[in-house]
C-alpha cells in the first residue's frame, strides 16, 4: 500500500509496514532536552533506575533558554545539566551555542530520522524530512534510557502550495495564514505534509519556519520532502553524506488536502492572545508598538537577519520602539557578523543579545511592561508568554517586524523593499 | 470513584496559562511552582481547590509548550482528573505519564462549581448538581496501562521496557 511521508519514515525505522492509526515502538536517531525541561527529565531518568543512556553521542542537553542565566535557581539547573552531561558522557551544548532546534537543523537532523525532544518545537526538524516531535520530560527521560519510544502513526493532512509569494510576503505569512485557516487545534495528533511548486522552491530557512510552527495547529509533525534543497543545505553544513531523497508515494492516503495559492497571500500577523487569531497587517494600521523582537527558532536564522538588515539599512528604529535581535545560533551570529548585518542592525538602533531563546519565553532580555505591545518573529503569543500577562504580542515575519520598528506602528514591509 | 467540584475554564487553555514561562526559575522547586497554577486566569484557584476536585475545560486544553510541569502542578494542587472536549497531544501524554487522568467528554453540560462523580473503570461521569450523565472516550491501551501503574516511571520500573504489543490501539 502506498505511504505518506510519516508512514514511510516510521515503517522504515520500525521495520514493519505501518499506517495511520497503528501504535508502534520505534528506535530514535536523536534525543534531546533543553534547560527548562531538562532538569525534570534528568530527575525522572534518575528516578527510573535505568541508569544508562542508550546512545550518549546522539543524546544532547542544550542550555539555550535562559542564557546567560538571569537567576540563581536557573544557574543551579544549568550546573545540574552540565554535571549530568559529564557523568554520562552525553553531548552538552552550552550557553552561546544557540537554540536547540537551530543546532539540530544545522548539525544533526537528516532525512528519514526519528527525533524526539523535550520541547514542543522539535517539529522544526520536519523541514529536513525527519519525523521530529516534541514530548514531555518523562517520555524523553525514558527515550534517553531506552533509545526508543512509543508512537501512534498519525493521519496526514496534505498541504499543497502553488504560486509565487508576492514581494514582502514570506514563509511566515504562509504558516500564519494556514494556522488561521485551520485553527489552533486544526491538526491535533496529525501530520502535516507540505508539497506543491512553491514548497519545491522554498529555501531551507523558510521550510524550517513553517515546520517550526505546525505545532501551533496541534500537529505532531510537519514534514517536507527531502529534495535538492535539502541536499544543498546538508552540503552547506558539511553533512552532504547524510542526504537521502524522500518523497511520499503518489497514491498515499491523506485525511484531507488543503490548497493554498501563495500568490494571494499578504503580510499577516497573529493578534493577541492566540496564534490562530490572524489579521492582515493592513488591517492593523495605527497599532503602536513598544518593542520589536527578531529572533527565535522560528525566525532567527541568517536569511531572517538579512531580510531585517536590508530593510533597516540607512534607517533608524522609531524613537518609541525598542528593537531586540537574537541570532538563533553561534553559526548564525558569526555569519551575520561576516556579512555586515549585525553592524547594520546595531546602527539602526537594535540591541543584539546572545544566541538563544532570549525574549521569547519571558524570563529575561526583553520582558514587556504593562499594556505594551510587541511585534515578535516568534511562534507564540499566549497571554503572559513574554513575561507579562498585561502585555500584547503580535507575531509577524522579520520583514514586517523590521518595517514596524521603523514606523513605530504595525506596518507592511513593501515600501522599504 | 473520584469526587469533587468542577473548576471550569474555556477553550485553548495553554501551558502558559497553567504555569507561565516567567516562573521558569521555580521549575526545580515544584512545591513553590504549584502555588501559582492557573494564576493568570484564576488568581484564587489554589486557595479554593480541594483534594479530588476537577479541572473542566473546552477544546484544545494544554496546547503550547511541552512543559510537563503543567500537568504535574495540576495534580499537585489536588485535582483528580481533567475533563475536556479535546486535549493537545503533548499535554495528553504528559498527564498520563505523571498519573493525571484526562477524560475527553462533552463538557458543555458541566458548570463551574458543579459537584461531580467520575467512575474511571466504567467510563462514566455524573454531574450531581444538574443530574447529567456523561461518558468519556476510551484511551489507547498503552496509555491505560501506564495510567494503571500510576505513570510512566512506575510502569518502566516494573516492566523495564514498553511491553504493549504494537497494533493494540
Ligand atoms: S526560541 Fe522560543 S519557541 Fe523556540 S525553543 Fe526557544 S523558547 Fe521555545
Amino acid at each position: 500500500m502506498e505511504k505518506t511521508l510519516a508512514e514511510k519514515i516510521l515503517s522504515d525505522k520500525s521495520d514493519t509496514e505501518v499506517y495511520a492509526g497503528d501504535i508502534i515502538i520505534v528506535p530514535l536517531d536523536l534525543v534531546f532536552v533543553q534547560d527548562s525541561t531538562g532538569p525534570l527529565t534528568l530527575r525522572q531518568f534518575n528516578e527510573s533506575n535505568l541508569n544508562t543512556i542508550h546512545n550518549p553521542e546522539r543524546s544532547i542537553l542544550f542550555i539555550d533558554h535562559s542564557v546567560p542565566s538571569p537567576a540563581r535557581e536557573l544557574s543551579n539547573d544549568h550546573m545540574f545539566l552540565r554535571g549530568f552531561a559529564k557523568e554520562k558522557g552525553v553531548v552538552l551544548s552550552d550557553i552561546g551555542e544557540g537554540i536547540c532546534h537551530q543546532i539540530v537543523a544545522e548539525s544533526f537532523a537528516s532525512p528519514g530520522n526519528v527525533i524526539v525532544g523535550a520541547d514542543s518545537h522539535t517539529v522544526t526538524g520536519g523541514a529536513l524530512g525527519a519525523f521530529a516531535t516534541g514530548m514531555g520530560s518523562t517520555d524523553v527521560a525514558i527515550a534517553l534510557a531506552l533509545g526508543k519510544t512509543w508512537l501512534r502513526v498519525p493521519e496526514t493532512i496534505k498541504v499543497v502550495v502553488n504560486g509565487r509569494l508576492a514581494k514582502g510576503v514570506y514563509a511566515k505569512d504562509l504558516i500564519l495564514h494556514l494556522i488561521g485557516q485551520i485553527g489552533a487545534d486544526g491538526a491535533t495528533y496529525k501530520a502535516l505534509e507540505f508539497s506543491g511548486e512553491t514548497v519545491g522552491m522554498m529555501a531551507m530557512s523558510e521550510r524550517l519556519t513553517i515546520a517550526n510552527m505546525v505545532v501551533e495547529a496541534g500537529a505532531k509533525v510537519g514534514l517536507f520532502p527531502a529534495d535538492s534543497v535539502t541536499q544543498s543545505y546538508l552540503e552547506s553544513q558539511g553533512r552532504g553524506k547524510q542526504y537521502i531523497a524522500l518523497q511520499p508515494d503518489a497514491d498515499a492516503t491523506y485525511e484531507s488536502t488543503i490548497e493554498i495559492n501563495a500568490a494571494q497571500l499578504e503580510p499577516t500577523v497573529s493578534k493577541p492572545h492566540t496564534v490562530d487569531n490572524i489579521a492582515l497587517v493592513k488591517e492593523l494600521k495605527g497599532t503602536h508598538v513598544a518593542q520589536v523582537f527578531i529572533g527565535t527558532c522560528t525566525n532567527g536564522r541568517l536569511d531572517d537577519l538579512r531580510i531585517a538588515a536590508d530593510i533597516l539599512k540607512g534607517r533608524r528604529r522609531h524613537p518609541r520602539t525598542r528593537l531586540i535581535v537574537a541570532p538563533a545560533s553561534k553559526k548564525v551570529l558569526l555569519a551575520a557578523l561576516a556579512e555586515g548585518y549585525i553592524k547594520t542592525l546595531v546602527e539602526s538602533g537594535a540591541s543584539i543579545v546572545p544566541p538563544g531563546c532570549a525574549a521569547c519565553l519571558g524570563v529575561h532580555q526583553g520582558v514587556l511592561g504593562d499594556g505594551e505591545a510587541c511585534v515578535s518573529t516568534a511562534n507564540r503569543n499566549f497571554k503572559g508568554r513574554m513575561g507579562n500577562p498585561a502585555a500584547f504580542i503580535y507575531l509577524a515575519s522579520p520583514a514586517t517586524a523590521a518595517a514596524t520598528a521603523i514606523c513605530g506602528e504595525i506596518s507592511a514591509p513593501r515600501e522599504f523593499l | 470513584m473520584l469526587k469533587g467540584k468542577a473548576f471550569k475554564f474555556g477553550d485553548n487553555i495553554s501551558t502558559d496559562h497553567i504555569v507561565p514561562g516567567r516562573l521558569l526559575h521555580l521549575r526545580s522547586n515544584l512545591a513553590e511552582l504549584a502555588k501559582h497554577v492557573f494564576e493568570d486566569i484564576d488568581p484564587k484557584f489554589t486557595e479554593r481547590v480541594a483534594s479530588g476536585d476537577f479541572v473542566v475545560a473546552g477544546k484544545n486544553f494544554g496546547l503550547g509548550s511541552s512543559r510537563e510541569h503543567a500537568p504535574l502542578v495540576i495534580k499537585m494542587s489536588g485535582v483528580s482528573a481533567v475533563l475536556v472536549k479535546s486535549v493537545a497531544r503533548i499535554f495528553f501524554r504528559n498527564a498520563i505519564n505523571v498519573g493525571l487522568p484526562v477524560l475527553i467528554c462533552d463538557t458543555d453540560m458541566i458548570d463551574n462549581g458543579d459537584k461531580l462523580e467520575v467512575n474511571l473503570e466504567a467510563g462514566k461521569i455524573s454531574d450531581l448538581t444538574n443530574k447529567a450523565q456523561l461518558s468519556f472516550s476510551k484511551m489507547p491501551e498503552i496509555m491505560l496501562r501506564i495510567l494503571d501503574e500510576g505513570g510512566l516511571i512506575p510502569y518502566i520500573k516494573k516492566y523495564k521496557d514498553f511491553t504493549v504489543n504494537p497494533g493494540s490501539d
